[in-house]
């Protein structure tokens, strides 16, 4: 049976089909719905884990019984897994351990735009990576032969093009699964202290060996011979990229980007006159082929940064531009992401920016209130840094900075890893205050349960963590809950919890407007009464979408308009009823009683 | 061999860009094509561009379509058909929603929404079809049906059997949303 699956959507049927019934993970774009998708399979264990260490921890832990485990993340989710997993490539595997990195090349949806290949070579685990769906769904059962077969953690690299990109799927059959779990003690494996892990040390470069010695013969490391002028040696979607472009080209696909076949590349060498490397981000397969001693042509002549496409390698090849084409010259205005409608970070946000702080900001939706007319967060690194980065200001200023420094965090974010930095404030008392921005769910990754929702990945009802008693309990004395719907107590909770000493927590709670579970029902939309609205932009200061500021110019008077008792004005604000969610916040700005709930 | 063409989607968050496109490669696969398409998920979502590149043919390579390869360009929102006619070949047709959807700078009174943009296209492309997406969806009995809508606008100008498209439109909604959804196609497919 043919189906239309995403690259993501592959990797889960991949995984179900070979037999894998444990996954864990945290949600990130391009990761996200291969948990979702892996979750519905019947048989399995599926979890969103707190974050993407503990989700590794999880994934070992279940290898180390025997099981089949795979592990899912965005590309900045290994650096957080990074710890268990560079001694993981020691102790080996016994059941087998996938992990799924998805980079993001020309950070559509991240902060950076980190090269994960590295991690295959620095952690000495192997790393394949497919170009396609159908390619997924056969490289993950690969990826776990291989873990099992070299008892070592094994990469599989998605790239958002691949994760994010749908293409025809030959479904097969899932394996019968055999029930390998059992307790195995071999404490000589698994206790990675200096004297056993020195030993695994040297079994590690024996299996590298191992390792390079199979990716020679590796089927998915393909030579494809056609002109022997030009031969291409790349990985992943590229390959797909210059297929389309130059069809009559010779290539290298290579299927395990790391470790490398030497002799195979060598091979190829000798059948093609002139060798391009073609790879998205760094030099990886570059460099490794310049030290055997090959000529290639790689970056000096292909970018380094973004993602490609297949323009992007025919105008690197052939030098040509783009075929000049006379298209209108209008200036476009950007349409760049923006809080929604009634999203309930905008009021707090809202009230931070015009409290002169310093908002450490943090990752998710919130982040996008960098933006203006709210400019209500001035720093964003990655997930959890919002809380030491607040902490580490306020002691850096000391007296200058009491009262000025606020970090705010998201629900699923703070579980993730803004915990012990919150344990660092109470520690050593810190006088930043930090604002969890609850909205009760994951949300810029589209709904992911967490462990403060009452529910897990697959639906069961479960404990749901009390924020505020959990400061409590880390050392936070002062801990507030407001409605980031009400402005004024926004401000006055925020204002006395940066005049007090010592470390303050303010929960702002409403759960995500798109979050239909907890979301309630819309309320009545608001409208701007024209004779009322003095035309003083105060609403607009929020960013809402619904709320349009229109140019009077057809009034008389030559495009401004006399309203009695409040001068002349050059327009008025409008609100779009379609788009309002009747969250009033725009009501509790207008000083000129304009804008109320419609009525029936 | 059949040429790879592509058709490209483009439009705001929460206009239902994917959901066409799904709905697209899906017919295409009905007619025993091969087909890939792309997406970009996760910022664009709240209210950002949204685009999705379809191609089909005999063996598709690459989801993304490289500059001045597109044949069809649907554009969801009036002004954003701007932003994106450098992919659309020549000889390419573009598909116009009339519909505005304000951005940021233009609802602060910062930057004017573009003016005449189907004039504009049509200096420089001669296949132009403007089609008022959400009047005909309302028509159809549902306003959020404009991607259906602009899905039957896209139907006549391509080979490919009206049958075809029925049946895959039957699968992709459920049973309540049907009849609007054939109304709203048929209706797109008329203009």
């Amino acid at each position: 049976m043919k189906e239309l699956m995403s690259g993501n959507e592959a990797i889960a049927r991949g995984a179900f089909e070979c037999g894998v019934r444990f996954a864990a993970g945290y949600p990130g774009t391009p990761s996200t719905e291969i948990m979702e998708a892996f979750a519905k399979y019947p048989e399995v264990y599926a979890e969103w884990s707190p974050n993407e260490k503990v989700a590794m921890e999880v994934g070992i832990g279940a290898a180390l019984a025997g099981a089949r485990a795979m592990v899912v993340m965005k590309h900045v989710g290994v650096n957080v897994a990074a710890d268990p997993l560079f001694t993981a490539s020691y102790t080996g595997t016994n059941g087998a351990l996938v992990i799924i990195t998805a980079d993001d090349p020309s950070l559509h949806s991240s902060q950076n735009e980190q090269d994960n290949r590295h991690y295959a070579r620095f952690a000495k685990i192997p790393m394949l990576e497919p170009a396609d769906s159908q390619e997924v769904k056969a490289f993950i059962k690969l990826a776990f032969d291989l873990s099992e077969r070299f008892d070592t953690p094994v990469f599989l690299r998605s790239t958002t093009r691949v994760s994010h990109s749908k293409s025809v799927v030959n479904l097969e059959k899932p394996l019968d699964v055999e029930d390998r779990t059992a307790i195995r003690f071999n404490t000589e494996k698994f206790v990675m202290v200096p004297l056993y892990a020195r030993i695994r040390r040297v079994i590690i470069e024996k299996r590298m060996q191992d390792l390079r010695a199979f990716a020679e013969t590796f089927p998915e490391n393909r030579i494809e011979i056609n002109s022997p002028d030009v031969g291409i040696i790349t990985s992943g979607m590229s390959y797909h990229y210059a297929k389309d472009v130059f069809p009559e080209y010779s290539y290298l696909k290579l299927g395990m980007v790391y470790p490398l076949p030497a002799g195979l590349i060598r091979e190829f060498a000798a059948r093609v006159r002139k060798i391009y490397i073609i790879e998205e981000l760094d030099t990886f397969l570059e460099e490794q082929i310049r030290a055997l001693g090959i000529e290639v042509t790689g970056k000096e002549i292909f970018p380094y940064t973004g993602e490609f496409d297949p323009g992007v390698i025919e105008r690197a090849i052939t030098g040509h531009k783009v075929a000049a084409r006379t298209l209108p010259e209008i200036s476009i205005p950007p349409r760049p992401p923006n809080l929604c409608p009634g999203c309930p970070h905008r009021g707090l946000f809202y009230v931070l920016g015009k409290l002169k702080v310093f908002v450490t900001g943090d990752i998710g939706c919130s982040t996008l209130s960098y933006m203006k007319p709210l400019e209500g967060l001035h720093s964003c690194i990655c997930m959890g840094a919002s809380i030491g980065m607040a902490h580490g200001m306020s002691k850096a200023l000391g007296k200058k900075g009491k009262g000025k420094i606020v970090g705010v965090i998201g629900d699923s974010t703070f579980l993730h890893s803004g915990i012990t930095p919150l344990l660092d404030m109470a520690y050593n008392r810190s006088d930043a205050v930090i604002v969890i921005s609850d909205n009760r769910t994951t949300a810029m990754t589209g709904m992911q349960e967490h462990p403060a929702t009452g529910f897990t990945l697959q639906g069961e009802k479960t404990l749901s963590v009390d924020l505020a008693a959990l400061a409590r309990t880390l050392g936070i004395e002062s801990v507030r809950i407001v409605d980031p719907y009400d402005l004024k107590a926004v401000r006055t909770v925020i204002k006395e919890e940066l005049a007090r000493s010592g470390p303050s927590v303010v929960i702002s709670r409403r759960a995500c407007v798109l979050f239909k579970r907890e979301y309630c029902a819309p309320q009545k939309p608001f409208r701007v009464d024209p004779e009322k609205c003095t035309g003083c932009r105060l609403c607009l200061g929020l960013g809402c979408p619904p709320i349009a500021w229109e140019k009077l110019e057809n009034e008389p008077g030559g495009g401004t308009k006399e309203t009695k008792g409040m001068g002349r004005r050059e327009g008025v604000a409008v609100i779009d009823r379609n788009l309002c969610t009747g969250c009033g916040l725009c009501a509790q700005l207008c000083k000129s009683g304009a804008i109320t709930e419609e009525k029936e | 061999m059949i040429e790879t063409k592509g058709i490209l989607l483009a439009g705001v968050g929460g206009q239902g860009v994917l959901r066409a496109s799904d709905i697209l490669c899906r017919v295409f696969m009905a007619a025993g094509l091969d087909v890939k398409k792309s997406e970009v998920h996760g910022m664009a979502q709240r209210g950002g561009c949204v685009t999705s590149h379809v191609r089909y043919g005999e063996k598709v390579h690459s989801p993304l379509a490289k500059k001045n390869d597109i044949d069809v360009l649907i554009s969801f929102e009036q002004m954003d058909t701007l932003r994106y006619l450098d992919y659309v070949k020549q000889s390419g047709t573009v598909i116009i929603n009339t519909e505005k959807i304000y951005p940021p700078a233009v609802n602060l009174g910062e930057a004017p929404y573009p003016a005449n943009v189907e004039e504009t296209v049509r200096r420089f492309f001669t296949k132009v079809v403007p089609v008022d997406a959400a009047a005909l969806a309302l028509r159809a009995g549902n306003i959020r049906a404009v991607n259906t809508v602009l899905l039957g606008a896209l139907s006549s100008c391509l080979n490919l059997s009206l049958g075809l498209w029925e049946k895959v439109l039957q699968e992709s909604f459920p049973t309540k949303l049907i009849g609007a959804n054939r109304k709203a196609f048929r209706l797109g497919r008329g203009v």
